[in-house]
């Protein structure tokens, strides 16, 4: 690591005010993409702003038709919310299943959300679930708010401070991790809103996490796995590696829709 | 059988340190006024290095020094060894190109060592090795093992066209009539993938300097800390072995990793005297991906000839073995004898026939891995016997009974002499243990929830206990592979055990006591083994297959031997009998025909105090020392049995059941022997399923991190069912085989047979990953849709 | 330079660092408690396990003024004085360790899992849960039959296989 000077604040209004005055200063959240960066030289802020002690970005409420979680809540205190658990079981489920629980004892939905790792879990539960990105600044949907590979709306200086997840009539996750990293190598979190259907993937795309319109018309139907029978994703603008090329992760992407929206189902 | 003897599943003396956070590992040696390395490495896999600038780095904060290949070579130390003459097919000697610790003049794969700055922290030496200039003059890279030979790109000028030896073994003339007479040909082209070891202890050195004794200690991961000082001495040139103390504390697993003799210690113990502090270094993971010895990677052609009975007539093999940019320690041995001579498996094979090419790339040194050249050949071995089972319609498990070898000894033709086994009882057990019968309805249930299930077997057999040294002498290792041990006896009866072995997880500490309790009968807890100190442990020769209950505790046992006849005549005079009349046992010396009888302890007093007899005619003391070297190798075998069940939607493979049924002669502690193959089986299911390390067309390493190399976790892995049969060994005291490879050894064939099985069809490759197997998958559908 | 004050197995420590200083180099160096291991660089492999306030976390992958004011257990503060935990007792009673360098982390993993899912697991469980630990040496099995022991043994009962399971007659 190259050296950087750490900044501890108490709110995220005086994380706001760090941030202004450091000149390529980051944010700290959970650190477990910064820091293992940073450890390999590749990130070398100057300044750390340190989340942690941050009260008011903590904390999971159910809010009229909607879950909001604080944004420095850990992985595994949303698996564990009774909140989600019962409001919408699939996002418990989902940060159930992110990395390890070690690292869900640190990892954070605002520091996931803000990096939008292609292969994260969370984008694909903010898309599918229409959920809203709250800033200190302002609120930006899903869709506004991812915008590229490790690339978000966020402006300079700009917090996340909460996601607010409307709930939802049914809703499942399904994922293929990568057999080294256990990320996502393919994941696809469906839900269903009155008649409003929505599949996003991550993991797969070259842009980062995307929804599938066909498969959501198909769903449109009758929201059952058998809809999505003989439905396949294209491997067009599907990323490949070592461990999966765009032609095995675009089946995937059908596997993986049919067992979310069983899960959604509950067959 | 005692509590504690031989036999018993003694709980492991040496766990209270691990499990309390107390063991000492060469990380956790700090030295007073210690200085931190950090190794500028190349980031090209080929080039010229036109100059190094190192004027800005040592102007740095911390910066105690920074030394280059120059520097090392005007203090004459040499380069790095490989300690195997292999020659080629016409006589002439292995083509070797030199390996200098840091280079000179040409850096020849990614992670090469260029430079090393030495700071007051490593964040210091590593700010300061990004401010040396290096300026490389790249150079088109070779990676491919299989067309490195010819390729336009020379990695060495010593050998031009990248050959390192064509070397072969076997009856060519013979193999080829048998060929000729041969009802039925299989043939296969075989892969066998490259692995990086990942013992979960990186590799690190603390290198010190006493200026004034002139003394160096080198602590370091090593698992043969005196094969360690012998070459850092008299091939390396550090200083000579009294002047050089080599220490190998707790080593956080080897598997072959830690045998050889890297850059890295070289440096830093030759470093401590040239900056007058102490000089550590340790490896994170990414160096590790980069500068261990890699394993493996062969390139195969293989046939099997049968004739119309089913019998085996003849085999011939022709394999390209890459040994990366150099020659690491024992590398040339590992494709050639300890590859080759496997090649008859368990079979009756009259004729075989082998070809190994042996090539320079730019990639990490490639040597022994947990089995080396072993698995290789038994890869090769039961996969062909499997596809040929296939295609000649007979069941697996009946094909191989029919050509098992039943007479012992047996001289197979690739230089083995088979001393003794029981191929046939060992696959019966298996095939018990994993209700082969019961297969065909698995099977049926699979099928009806859309999956596929298939059945693998795996009959391996190994060379151990290495090794005669005349032997290999002659096979053209540069040393003898016997072992050493000393035991003390102190005065009140306890014991020290000083053997040349090294324990690195394989729990000696517990088994070799166990065999001194048992042959003493005294206490486990008054038996302590010592090792990994070349000034405490007289020259020995380390820990590496399966070695260490063969020879190791053979040398033990025959110091121990020594220890009783003295006792015999301490006690002779003590009881004032006869010494023939002096009988040892259960802890005691007794005189034959009486009650009048010494125990241990009481004997090793009256050693010591020698009050009972005449200092002319005995020596006082107890403590006895013996070096055995084996009259053979020690024969492991046995047979591992895979099912799995594919997903064909995903291509995901589990595996659902594994019994492995291993004849290792007699046991010491099955408790730690089943610890031995379950390690085993999961690094050769690693292989199978999950590890491959993967150099692009540039020779950057794609796999240097556990990011992207895939490490079996405990959900890719099933329980394992282990039965044991017993044929004692005949060529050691106490009928020994090995236990440590065993594993790693049966288990990849295994697995892709039953994969293979599963299939319906032979195409897929190490490792069998769920891509590879998905596609593999959608082709049998496809054929069977076609059909 | 920071200054950080922290509970380490129930000693308070205060020291001033450099703020780049992770939570394993100030154990490992600072403290000179080198039973914390780093076996990667990536967060993957679990030989770095301690307790957080109760919870493992990868001390690798966390800056120690991060932490301060936090509660610290280390592999060395788990016994209590000579009596080992349980869990480390089960791994020795299983063979579940063999060159002991992962062990540290495996066994804070064990407890931390019996912590979150109590005391009965069954071996599906314990595999999965252990996504976040990476032996070489054992293939596992042993470690698995350990901390299901050891997870029985946290709750009072007796290790499995230690003793012949007596009849309720007796």
């Amino acid at each position: 690591m190259y050296a950087f000077t750490y900044h501890k604040p108490t709110s995220a209004r005086q994380a706001a005010t760090l941030l202004a005055k450091k000149d390529d200063a980051k944010l700290l959240a959970g650190g477990h993409t910064l820091l293992p960066t940073m450890k390999q030289r590749l990130a070398s802020p100057s300044a750390l702003v340190d989340l942690g002690a941050c009260a008011d970005l903590k904390g999971i409420v159910l809010k009229g038709r909607n879950v909001v979680i604080g944004a420095m809540t850990t992985h595994a205190e949303v698996a564990d919310s009774a909140v989600v658990q019962a409001a919408i079981p699939a996002l418990a489920y989902l940060a159930g299943s992110i990395g390890d629980p070690h690292v869900r004892h640190r990892g954070t939905i605002g520091g996931s959300v803000a990096n939008n790792d292609p292969a994260a879990d969370y984008p694909a539960a903010l898309l599918a679930l229409g959920a809203t990105v709250v800033t200190n600044k302002r609120k930006l949907t899903a869709e506004e708010f991812f915008t590229g590979l490790y690339e978000t709306a966020l402006e300079e200086g700009e917090i996340i401070t909460k996601v607010s997840f409307p709930l939802v009539s049914k809703a499942g996750y399904a994922k293929f991790r990568n057999p080294a990293s256990r990320y996502a190598m393919v994941g696809v979190f469906v839900a269903k809103r009155g008649s409003e259907i929505r599949v996003a993937v991550t993991g797969a795309g070259e842009g980062g996490v995307f929804r599938w319109p066909e498969a959501e018309a198909a769903l449109k139907a009758r929201f059952a796995p058998k809809s999505l029978d003989g439905l396949k994703h294209t491997a067009k603008g599907i990323n490949g590696d070592i461990h999966a090329d765009a032609e095995y992760r675009a089946h995937l992407i059908g596997v993986m829709a049919r067992q979310a929206v069983a899960q959604a189902t509950g067959k | 059988m005692s509590a504690t003897g031989i036999g018993a599943a003694v709980r492991r003396k040496e766990d209270h340190r691990f499990i309390t956070g107390q063991g000492r590992y060469t990380d956790d040696v700090n030295r007073p006024g210690q200085a931190y390395a950090y190794f500028l490495r190349s980031p090209h896999a080929h080039a010229k290095i036109k100059s190094i600038d190192t004027k800005a780095a040592a102007g740095m904060p911390g910066v105690l020094g920074i030394f280059t290949g120059a520097d090392l070579a005007a203090d004459k130390i040499g380069g790095l060894i490989c300690g195997w003459m292999i020659h080629n097919k016409d006589g002439s000697p292995m083509r070797a190109g030199p390996h200098p610790a840091l280079a000179q003049g040409k850096v020849r794969y990614v992670g090469d060592h260029v430079a090393v700055v030495v700071a007051e922290t490593l964040a210091q030496a590593r700010d300061a090795a990004e401010a040396i200039a290096v300026d490389y003059q790249e150079l088109p890279a070779v990676v491919d093992t299989a067309t490195a030979i010819g390729a336009k790109t020379v990695v060495h000028d010593e050998a031009p066209d990248n050959s390192v030896f064509n070397w072969h073994l076997g009856d060519k003339d013979a193999t080829e009539k048998a060929f000729q007479a041969a009802r039925h040909v299989t043939k296969l082209d075989l892969v066998n993938n490259r692995l990086v070891p990942n013992a979960m202890e990186p590799r690190a050195a603390v290198g010190d300097y006493d200026a004034g004794e002139g003394i160096f200690t080198l602590y370091t991961t090593s698992q043969n800390p005196h094969v360690a000082r012998l070459v850092l001495s008299a091939f390396i040139g550090i200083a000579p072995e009294n002047k050089l103390r080599v220490i190998a504390p707790d080593v956080g697993g080897g598997f072959g990793s830690k045998i050889f003799i890297y850059a890295e210690e070289t440096v830093c113990v030759w470093a401590a005297k040239k900056v007058g502090r102490p000089v550590k270094w340790t490896a994170d993971r990414t160096e590790a991906f980069l500068s261990d010895a890699h394993g493996r990677d062969h390139v195969t052609h293989a046939e099997l000839a049968t004739d119309a009975e089913g019998r085996i007539l003849g085999m011939r093999v022709k394999t390209t073995a890459n040994l990366g940019a150099y020659l690491s320690t024992f590398a040339s041995s590992v494709p050639t004898y300890l590859y080759a001579p496997l090649l008859s498996g368990q079979y009756d094979i009259p004729a075989i026939y082998c070809e190994v090419d042996a090539v320079y790339t730019n990639t990490a040194p490639v040597d022994a891995y947990r089995g080396a050249g072993r698995p290789e050949a038994t890869f090769v071995v039961e996969r062909l016997v499997e596809v040929t089972a296939r295609q000649l319609g007979k069941d697996p498990a009946k094909f191989r009974m029919q050509n098992y070898i039943k007479k012992f000894p047996h001289q197979t033709p690739v230089i083995m002499m088979y001393d003794t086994g029981n191929y046939g009882a060992s696959l019966k057990k298996a095939l018990e243990i994993i209700d082969y019968k019961g297969l065909g309805k698995r099977k049926r249930d699979s099928a009806r929830n859309g999956k596929l299930r298939g059945i693998g077997f795996s009959s391996y057999i190994e060379a151990c206990g290495i090794a005669p040294s005349a032997a290999v002498g002659s096979l053209g290792a540069g040393v003898g592979l016997w072992e050493s041990a000393e035991v003390r006896v102190n005065p009140i009866g306890t014991v020290e055990v000083l053997t040349g072995s090294h324990s690195h997880g394989q729990g000696h500490e517990t088994t070799f006591a166990q065999l001194v309790s048992d042959r003493l009968g005294i206490p486990i807890d008054n038996v302590s083994i010592v090792h990994g100190d070349t000034d405490k442990v007289q020259m020995g020769m380390g820990t590496y297959g399966s070695r260490s209950g063969a020879v190791g505790m053979s040398a033990i046992f025959k110091a121990l031997d020594k220890v009783i006849a003295k006792g015999k005549k301490v006690a002779a005079h003590v009881l004032e009998a006869d010494e023939a009349d002096i009988d040892f046992a259960d802890g005691h010396f007794s005189v034959k025909g009486t009650d009048r009888k010494l125990d241990f302890g009481s004997c090793a007093l009256q050693a010591y105090v020698a009050h009972k007899f005449n200092g002319q005619e005995l020596e006082p003391g107890l403590k006895e020392g013996a070096f055995y070297d084996p009259t053979n190798f020690t024969f492991p075998a046995g047979v591992h049995i895979c099912e799995v069940e594919i997903d064909p939607d995903t291509g995901v493979t589990r595996i659902e059941r594994w019994a492995a049924v291993d004849d290792f002669g007699n046991v010491i502690n099955p408790m730690i022997v089943e610890g031995q193959v379950h390690g085993g089986i999961a690094q050769g299911v690693g292989q199978a399923l999950l590890e491959g390390a993967r150099y692009n067309a540039d020779g950057q390493l794609v796999t240097a991190s556990f990011m992207d190399y895939t490490m079996p976790r405990a959900d890719d892995l099933p329980s394992f069912d282990v039965g044991m049969t017993v044929t004692p060994c005949p060529s050691n005291p106490l009928g020994i085989k090995g236990c440590g490879e065993a594993g790693a050894i049966a288990s990849p064939p295994a697995v892709i047979n039953a994969i293979t099985d599963a299939l319906g069809h032979e195409d897929i490759a190490m490792p069998a990953t769920p891509q590879a197997v998905w596609r593999a998958a959608q082709k049998s559908i496809s054929r069977q849709a076609a059909e | 330079m920071a200054t950080v004050s922290l509970t380490v197995n129930g000693k308070a420590v205060t020291a001033n660092i450099d703020p780049r200083t992770l939570l394993v180099q100030f154990l490992r160096e600072n403290l000179r408690l080198t039973g914390t291991h780093v076996g990667c660089d990536t967060s993957q492999c679990g030989a770095c396990l301690v307790h957080l306030d109760g919870k493992a976390v990868k001390s690798c992958t966390i800056l120690a003024v991060s932490v301060d004011g936090a509660s610290v257990t280390t592999i060395e503060g788990l016994a209590n004085g000579d009596k080992l935990h349980p869990m480390q007792e089960a791994f020795r009673e299983h063979h579940g360790l063999q060159c002991g360098f992962c062990t540290p982390g495996m066994i804070m993993s064990a407890v931390d899992m019996v912590n979150r899912r109590g005391n009965d697991l069954d071996e599906k469980t314990i595999r999965e849960d252990l996504d976040g630990n990476i032996c070489r040496c054992t293939g596992y099995h042993n470690i698995v039959k350990a901390i299901s022991a050891g997870a029985e043994a946290m709750a009072g009962g007796s290790l499995k296989d230690r003793e012949a399971p007596r009849h309720a007659a007796e």
